[in-house]
């Protein structure tokens, strides 16, 4: 019995860890189906925000709800400006080209960060104060709760945004066939600096959400988190939303039980292990969609 | 068309290599023997980057100490710090820069890799090398190089000493099984630890970058460990003692040297980790007047609470100081590396001599965290 | 026309030496800059081989420092026990990394197979943490306090010459396979897997037999950069390793050797050049990496340049 209760608690520390994941995935996972691109600054726009976060609680008199709304307009305005200078004069060059100043932002928001606050992790206060919820000898933390809830809830925003309005539909056209959605009078170029703001905007709750769990930010909290959200996002289906929550929950999962009952050590190789065996058998990820080519 | 591509290459490697060999001196400038020169080195950019600039501001403060008071037979001190990003190869690449710019000694590397990389190639040179933090006992393999703070093993076995003579025989352990002074230490201790009669009931590792430590700790929570032992940096330890404190774990903690830090890491809440005990040379609340007067100035100067890390810094130049002194006017490599072994400094991390083989000779303060400051028992 | 070429390659790749050599003995160069030698190499060697994947197959791999930390580990290891004479030692340890690591290149090259694009970029990635992760657990090689002691006896000023026959050779091979029908039948999958297929082209072994040259050139350079370096850390070969190689590829515009070449002096010369700037090195580095890739790729100023210059540059698709 009691064997038993530890797996379940491990299965929700995994739950918990994956829906982490699964949040800073959906920015990620959006950007990258709609404007093509891996964006690997996502993991450090996250860390902006987290800092963001910091400051403004640590500023008197400011009500962790301010933080929070202070913390999407900076990132959604760093986003915009770093699609604005960075990536869109190379819209029509090689994805791989963007994928090269993409890292290159990623270097400079973390050297910016360093200069700025050094690379001591900084405590952060939680936004949330939350007791942790105990059921039969397992515990539920309260933010662990709070991050599944709001992981759903933007899950399912995003899923009726991209089916139900207009801006939403312009998105899935440009990522279908650029060319054709230009043909049919869609501003292509707002369309991304759009997906753009959103995929900030995700990614500063996300570090919103980031720092209240774990409490510490330092300049390079974003890298480490960025590699594991891009593995989220493809297990789940490139592009795909619903994929990248399934995503980051089961690779959430399977670290946290490798962890537990095989090895800590070996934990990374079976969770890529793992990945690959998955991908192997499917190669669009597990909610892809499989693309048919025309000759 | 592709002649011309190839011709194209070859005018830029070419200026590449003429850029590089402008605005060299080719090491061959008249010394300059009212400057003593010491090269640091140590990350200070990258994830690694808090120890370089510990060691690096630690360092300054002791500099410029020495120059106020007038400098060692008439040569001011200077510290030309050069950045590793704690990479073996940029931390070589650093030392060659700094030997283009005729250093007398070297104090660095700051981590243990890159201490044993630069060795491998000062050896040859010869230059007295002394390295603030660098743990690992390889480090001191040269007969050139020297070190300030504990090694590893010597570390973990203290602590396995301690911990089983406080009468806890079942401990559990979390370990950076990317980091080579947590897996050094980690090693020592389980050893020493089994040999005195103690268990090992939980042996637990993360990766560098880690901070989740639940599935760790709930294995903890369901095992029958009666106290925690975390051979990590104090970064690590305020993660896992803030999780441990929300799943409702509570053991007694010890550390070691790398705990330095973390009152400070906590904003000085310590309540989740009162009575956690580690070992460390170095405390800051104690209440020796050279350690007060260092932690003053390191605060007003850097805004910032010293470490382990910046007094390991502050004590390399007043040993470099003290090798200058003991070989009089003479400040060849030899002179400096025969006087070493016949020094005796007052630091602020203990009064150390060294040995033949490179190792101080100094005894270990036990800490003991109460109420938001250290205590020395 | 092939011959004239290999004359030509053969004069330059003599006239570099002898200046390297001249530069060298002379002491013209500053330690700095004579301690860059091999790493250049090394990003040479990595670069090129790297590109043969990116640019020649067409597949992204992020998980180029996997083969070369399995080559260095393997070729050093086999220093660390052998005490051979270093010029019988260190080609012994060269071929040894290299065969490993192209053994690698075989198992990875199999679920290239069945995957593209950006599914194959994280099977790469994740191949890479593999191999650092068990390496950080393996005891044999030191685990995560690194693979020390590795010395062949050469000295180490002279490394340099042998850095630069390695990369000699993994140019000379690489340019021959890529201008063979081989390379043709490469750059054909690369373009439309179908219509190669369709002519007869056996894919299959072509795109394993790209990731195998590929990983056994990466093996070399790592065995290179152990020997220099003489002590190897898993933590040395991570994503962002990968990550620097692949820039210096993507730098010298893919599926072009020179470019390869070029970029790889440019970035592992640049950062050191920057020193200067202390503790904004690394800020202005990401500035340059940024502004570097939007001049070379922005459409409208690559035009800009063709008018400026009013050369025709070949556009490759």
């Amino acid at each position: 019995m009691k064997e038993f209760i530890t797996f379940i608690q491990q299965l929700i520390n995994g739950l918990s860890l994956g829906s982490v994941y699964a949040l800073m995935a959906l920015g990620y996972t959006m950007v990258y189906g709609i404007a093509k691109m891996l964006n690997f600054a996502h993991g450090d726009i996250i860390m902006v925000g987290a800092y963001t976060v910091s400051i403004v609680c640590s500023i008197a008199g400011f009500s962790p709800m301010a933080a929070v709304l202070a913390s999407i307009v900076v990132c959604t305005a760093l986003g915009v400006t770093i699609e604005k200078i960075a990536y869109k004069p190379l819209r029509n060059a090689s994805p791989l080209a963007v994928l090269i100043t993409a890292i290159g932002v990623s270097y400079f928001l973390q050297s910016v960060a360093l200069l700025i606050f050094g690379s001591k992790a900084r405590k952060v206060q939680s936004v949330l104060n939350l007791e942790s919820v105990k059921i039969g000898g397992v515990d539920l933390s309260g933010v662990a709760l709070v991050i599944i809830f709001i992981t759903i809830l933007i899950m399912i925003l995003l899923t009726l945004f991209i089916k139900c309005t207009k801006v939403g539909k312009a998105m899935l056209a440009v990522s279908e066939d650029r060319g054709a959605a230009q043909l049919m009078g869609i501003n292509v170029n707002a369309t991304i600096s759009m997906t753009f703001a959103i995929g900030s905007a995700l990614a500063a709750i996300a570090g919103v959400l980031f720092v209240s769990s774990y409490g510490y930010v330092d300049p390079y909290t974003g890298a480490l988190p960025g590699i594991k959200t891009f593995v989220a996002a493809v297990i789940g289906g490139i592009g795909s939303i619903p994929g990248a929550m399934f995503g980051g929950i089961v690779l959430g999962i399977i670290e946290s039980l490798s962890k537990a009952y095989i090895s800590t050590d070996l934990a990374d190789a079976i969770v890529f292990g793992v990945l690959i065996v998955v991908l192997l058998f499917k190669p669009a990820g597990m909610l892809g969609k499989k693309k048919i080519t025309k000759v | 068309m592709k002649l011309k591509r190839i011709f194209a290459l070859l005018t830029a490697s070419l200026m590449t290599f003429s850029l590089a060999g402008c605005g060299e001196n080719s090491g061959q400038e008249v010394e300059n023997t009212d400057v003593f020169k010491i090269g640091g080195i140590g990350p200070l950019t990258g994830s690694a980057a808090n120890y370089g600039i510990s060691v690096k501001n630690g360092a300054q403060i002791a500099i410029d100490e020495i120059n106020e008071a007038g400098g060692v037979n008439g040569m001011k001190f200077e510290l030309l710090f050069e950045d590793d990003e704690k990479d073996e190869e940029k931390s070589v690449n650093a030392y060659n820069t700094l030997m283009d710019k005729g250093i007398n000694a070297l104090l660095g590397a700051t981590t243990s890799g890159c201490s044993i990389a630069v060795s491998n190639v000062s050896v040859d040179d010869g230059i007295l090398q002394i390295t603030p933090s660098g743990s690992a006992a390889d480090c001191t393999n040269g007969v050139n190089s020297f070190r300030i703070c504990f090694t590893d093993p010597l570390q973990g076995e203290l602590m396995a000493q301690y911990i089983s003579d406080k009468g806890f025989k079942n401990v559990a352990i979390i370990y950076n099984n990317g980091d080579e002074y947590s897996k050094g230490v980690h090693e020592a201790f389980v050893e020493k630890y089994k040999s005195l009669g103690g268990s090992v009931v939980v042996d637990e590792s993360f990766t560098s970058g880690d901070v989740d430590f639940t599935t760790q700790l709930t294995k903890i929570n369901s095992s029958n460990a009666d106290c925690i032992f975390l051979p990590i940096y104090y970064t690590d330890v305020a993660y896992i003692t803030d999780q441990a404190a929300s799943l409702g774990l509570k053991l007694p903690y010890f550390g070691c040297d790398g705990w330095d830090g973390v009152i400070n890491q906590l904003n000085g809440d310590t309540s989740n980790i009162d009575g956690s005990i580690f070992l460390t040379p170095f405390i800051s609340t104690d209440s020796d007047p050279k350690v007060k007067s260092f932690v003053e100035k390191y605060r007003e100067l850097y805004n910032a609470e010293p470490d382990q890390f910046a007094a390991d810094g502050y004590d390399a130049v007043y040993t470099i100081k003290a090798a200058v002194e003991q070989a009089g006017g003479d400040i060849s490599n030899e002179a400096l590396i025969s006087a070493m072994t016949q020094i005796t400094v007052d630091g602020i991390t203990g009064q150390m001599t060294f040995d033949e083989s490179g190792e101080p000779n100094k005894s270990a303060k036990v800490a003991i965290i109460n109420n938001g400051s250290y205590i020395a028992e | 026309m092939e011959n004239k070429k290999s004359i030509l390659f053969a004069i330059i790749a003599i006239v570099i030496f002898i200046a390297l050599f001249t530069l060298v003995e002379m002491g013209l160069l500053s330690r700095q800059y004579m301690g860059l030698l091999v790493p250049i190499c090394v990003n040479i060697i990595l670069a090129v081989s790297l590109n043969l994947i990116v640019g020649f197959l067409g597949e992204l791999s992020l998980g180029h420092a996997g083969f070369m930390s399995i080559g260095a580990y393997a070729g050093c290891l086999f220093t660390v026990y052998a005490n051979l004479p270093p010029f019988i030692e260190i080609p012994l340890a060269l071929i040894i990394g290299g065969l490993v690591a192209a053994l690698f290149g075989f198992i990875i090259g199999i679920p290239a197979l069945r995957l593209r694009g950006d599914y194959l970029a994280i099977v790469t990635l994740g191949f890479g943490e593999i191999v650092r992760s068990v390496l950080n657990s393996l005891k044999i090689v030191g685990g995560s306090g690194g693979l020390k002691g590795i010395n062949s006896g050469m000295h180490k000023s002279d490394y340099y010459i042998v850095a630069y026959i390695v990369v000699i050779i993994t140019i000379l091979v690489i340019s021959n396979f890529i201008n063979s029908r081989h390379g043709r039948a490469v750059k054909a999958i690369r373009d439309n897997v179908i219509a190669a297929e369709s002519v007869g082209i056996n894919v299959v072994y072509y795109k394993i037999l790209g990731f195998v040259i590929a990983a056994f050139f990466a093996g070399m350079a790592g065995v290179l950069y152990g020997h220099n370096i003489g002590i190897l850390k898993p933590a040395t070969f991570d994503f962002n390793k990968s990550i620097e190689i692949l820039v210096m590829v993507i730098m010298g515009s893919m599926g072009n050797i020179p470019g390869s070449i070029i970029a790889a002096i440019i970035l592992t010369v640049l950062p050191e050049a920057l020193r200067f700037l202390q503790d904004y090195r690394m800020l202005i580095y990401a500035v340059a990496l940024i502004l570097i890739m939007l001049f070379s790729s922005n459409p409208t100023l690559i035009e800009f340049r063709k008018k400026i210059f009013g050369k025709k540059e070949k556009g490759g698709k």
